[in-house]
């Protein structure tokens, strides 16, 4: 086997073995994952551009104040984002446990740690959900921007633009997660990994659902906390 | 699937630190949330200036901070080797020339037109009236009575 060959000195370009030392698929998933990032990273800096050039913006704290069964006047800035934040931080680290229990070939705690995941996945699309309906609610949509801005002049509708989108966006990713990793659970109970003898889609699959916490790092810090 | 079975073998090369690895970076990449958070509530409320800006910094490393921790350990891109790790980071200088141009660009817009179009500056100091959208549904004169 080529790892039991690895030594400081091999000459990974010499041909005859992948320069990666991983698998094709694990390979292109990485290379896909890289152009999603600069398809969100294009979305973020178009986000900071015209938040750049506008002389004023909403408060983030004054929009997202609320929480599913708060009062009218609620003001729980940060709180409920929190939640979402914490829960998908949760999922990753189950996806991880599955990635991990799947190296052992340990077919019940893969599908364990898969549901776990699942349940994570569907309570963070739960929790946007509410807050997009919430502010639906309030008259923010494509195109309709409630909020002032935060010094008290009138606002453009780039705030929710930009918000629907790019959440949205990465709220289908997560959507598309939850579906690959129902489909990875199906695969783990059916037994299909047991008889190719490994679990490697689990882990391709693993790098997908991370990724989808990652882009949440970043468009939590550039929404809500900046 | 002649792919799978070459590399069955090393399907473990990057399992090192096992559960544990796994919960350490749980903990820290909570921590760090946390302090992200303690530092968004200290900002609520406090006027524009060097200690805004010192703290939306320290938010930015933080967030980087935790990307990496992600990707390096939970995706495991720390113990790929190291021409997979280049293949994957250097191409994402770009993003760098992009924040730094276009925000740039997005500033330089807005110092241009605030300086040079009187109509744009003087607009955008005017407070907004409360409750504009209830003017929307004032009757307009000779309007059907309903």
């Amino acid at each position: 086997m080529e790892t039991t060959a690895i030594t400081a000195n091999t000459k990974w370009w010499n041909g005859g073995k992948s320069p990666f030392n991983v698998e094709y698929g694990k390979l292109m998933m990485w290379y896909f994952l890289m152009s999603d990032t600069f398809t969100f990273g294009a979305f973020l800096i178009a986000y900071g551009t015209v938040r750049f050039s506008s002389t004023g913006w909403p408060d983030p704290n004054e929009v997202f104040r609320s929480y599913p069964g708060a009062s009218e006047g609620a003001h729980a800035p940060l709180v409920f984002v929190s939640i979402m934040t914490f829960i998908l931080i949760v999922s990753s680290v189950t996806m991880v446990l599955a990635v991990h229990a799947g190296h052992e070939r340990k077919k019940k705690e893969v599908a364990k740690y898969l549901i776990w995941t699942i349940i994570g996945g569907l309570a963070f699309l739960g929790c946007q959900a509410w807050e997009w309906n919430h502010l639906h609610h309030e008259g923010a949509w494509w195109g309709s921007n409630p909020f002032l801005n935060s010094d008290g002049t009138a606002s453009t509708t780039n705030f929710t633009n930009f918000f629907f989108t790019i959440t949205g966006f990465h709220g289908f990713h997560v959507f598309s997660g939850v579906i690959i990793n129902i489909i990875m659970l199906i695969m783990t109970l059916v037994g299909t990994f047991d008889k190719k003898g490994h679990y490697l889609m689990i882990e391709k699959a693993g790098l997908y659902w991370h990724f989808v916490d990652l882009v949440w790092v970043f468009v939590f810090t550039c929404f809500y906390l900046l | 699937m002649e792919h799978s079975t070459t590399y069955e073998a090393n399907a473990v090369h990057d399992n090192h630190g096992g559960t544990k690895e796994i919960w350490r970076t749980f903990w820290i990449l909570l921590i760090l949330t946390l302090v992200e958070l303690a530092l968004g509530f200290w900002m609520i409320g406090m006027p524009d200036g060097g200690l805004r800006l010192a703290i939306k910094g320290s938010i930015i490393i933080l967030m980087m901070a935790k990307a990496f921790y992600i990707v390096s350990y939970f995706m495991h891109l720390g113990s790929e080797l190291r021409n997979l790790i280049m293949t994957i980071i250097v191409p994402l200088i770009f993003l760098l020339w992009g924040i730094a141009a276009f925000l740039y660009e997005g500033n330089s817009y807005k110092r241009n037109r605030m300086q040079y179009d009187k109509y744009q500056k003087e607009s955008s100091q005017l407070k907004a009236e409360p409750k504009a959208e209830e003017k929307i549904e004032e009757k307009k004169p000779g309007a059907l009575e309903q």
